[in-house]
């Protein structure tokens, strides 16, 4: 009987601190994890070393994008545009930047060979909502490649709404786009632009991959 | 035939200038109409010569030429970079600069190993824009210059000090400087080819997209990798946050 109450109150207990731990893990922690987790998985496998762009992508659904916020990315991207889109217009906009996104830079995870990552510590006050985890790309040869993320602390945990590769934001340098096409078609005709870009990269990723 | 290409690519050119008088999409991007041509003159360029050579060096090279390549010219760039950390008061920097090229040099046989960076010295490139930079110089507009391709109004003007620092530059005979000027080219094209593939699949317009990455990027290198955030955030004066 104490036995059975004792193993409830530690599953119990086990559950919430899990929950907690979930909520409570620090951005720089979380993103560490994330990225050593990706880079270990992709440098193991042979079939995301052979640029096989499925297993890629199903590392990168798996292991990454739950961490990531696409709406707010895109609102940022979109700037005073967003407020004038539909929730219908506003949703659609961030699935297919979203597919934009993971077709286009899952393909540098294909090209993982010998790289390290090395991060920053954290500059945060605890109570911070938002920040930057800093972070660089060792490789063999060149420059390390800076690689900088900031995330917003949210109810189900940190999450990721903008990514700096080689001190460019990613927000930023789709803004300009994002708001021609808007201005020359309107928020549906960015919508359909990325649109059909996303299809002719899917249909680009069904071929067999190319030698990297 | 390469007559009949400048001629076409000036009269385009004079048109994208005239054209200029249109408003362009971007304050910081003034000169937008002359930018597009001469992104457009490059691009023709690359497409046609520049990168097919890039990827046949790739292709046909052992990786392991191509690193060595890769080193020797930038143990090369190394010197100017220390000199240019002095420059902006990064002593430290500077020396360290020093080191990589002394190691590199003798234990890496004349720069063909980079065995500094193993040895946890890495390498950042400076060039005199930056150091004009970091003297409070701001970049001004964006310009695409042609064959050299992105850069800031700045920058260009640092052009001909950078060349001027271009150690390579002064090998004789000069067969042998053009000779080494065409591999670097060509190699430093083959290591990019991945990043400008990316570019291609990545933007929905490759002009916009180049000039905005590299406005940051341009900034970032000038502070390190730390610009000051009233600089970063809000510029175009929107309100960014939802």
């Amino acid at each position: 009987m104490l036995k059975k109450i004792l193993t409830n109150v530690l599953a119990c207990a086990a559950l919430a601190c899990a929950g907690v731990a979930v909520a409570d893990e620090a951005p720089d922690v979380l993103v560490k994890r994330i990225s050593y987790e990706v880079l270990d998985t992709a440098k193991a496998d042979k079939d995301i070393q052979g640029g096989n762009q499925k297993k890629v992508l199903e590392l990168v659904e798996a292991k990454i994008l739950p961490h990531i916020d696409f709406q707010r990315m895109t609102a940022l991207a979109a700037g005073r545009y967003w407020r004038e889109a539909t929730p219908e217009q506003q949703k659609r906009l961030s699935e297919e930047f979203r597919a934009l996104l993971v077709y286009t830079y899952s393909g540098a995870i294909s090209q993982v060979r010998e790289q390290k990552v090395e991060f920053k510590p954290l500059r945060a006050a605890p109570s911070d909502t938002e920040v930057e985890v800093r972070s660089q790309v060792v490789q063999p040869r060149g420059e390390p490649i800076q690689l900088n993320y900031r995330l917003e602390k949210q109810a189900t945990g940190w999450k990721i709404y903008d990514v700096n590769v080689l001190g460019a934001w990613l927000v930023e340098s789709y803004k300009s786009s994002f708001s021609t096409e808007i201005s020359k078609n309107g928020i549906d005709g960015l919508i359909k632009a990325l649109s059909d870009k996303n299809k002719r990269l899917a249909a680009a990723s069904a071929k067999p991959a190319k030698n990297s | 035939m390469m007559r009949k290409l400048s001629r076409s690519s000036f009269a385009g050119m004079a048109l994208a200038i005239a054209l200029t008088g249109c408003a362009s999409t971007n304050p910081q991007d003034p000169l937008e109409g002359f930018n597009r041509a001469m992104f457009s003159f490059n691009d023709t360029l690359d497409k046609a010569a520049l990168k097919p050579a890039a990827e046949a060096y790739q292709a046909v090279l052992p990786s392991f030429v191509q690193t060595g390549i890769g080193n020797f010219f930038g143990n090369l760039g190394d010197v100017w970079s220390a000199v240019n950390n002095f420059l902006q008061g990064k002593i430290e920097a500077g020396a360290l600069d020093l080191v990589r090229v002394t190691a590199n040099t003798t234990l890496g046989v004349l720069g063909l190993f980079d065995i500094a960076s193993d040895s946890g010295v890495p390498k950042h490139e400076e060039d005199f824009g930056q150091t004009l930079g970091s003297w409070g110089v701001p970049s001004g507009p964006y310009i695409v210059l042609p064959f050299f391709g992105a850069s800031t109004v700045r920058d260009t003007v640092a052009l001909p000090v950078d060349l001027k620092g271009n150690i390579w530059g002064y090998k004789e005979p000069v067969r042998w400087r053009n000779t080494g000027t065409v591999v670097r080219l060509v190699d430093r094209r083959a290591s990019l080819l991945d990043a400008s593939n990316l570019m291609e699949d990545a933007a929905l317009d490759r002009y916009q997209f180049i000039r905005d990455a590299f406005m940051q990027r341009r900034l970032n290198n000038v502070y390190d990798g730390d610009p000051p955030a009233d600089i970063k955030d809000g510029k175009d004066g929107n309100d960014s946050q939802e």
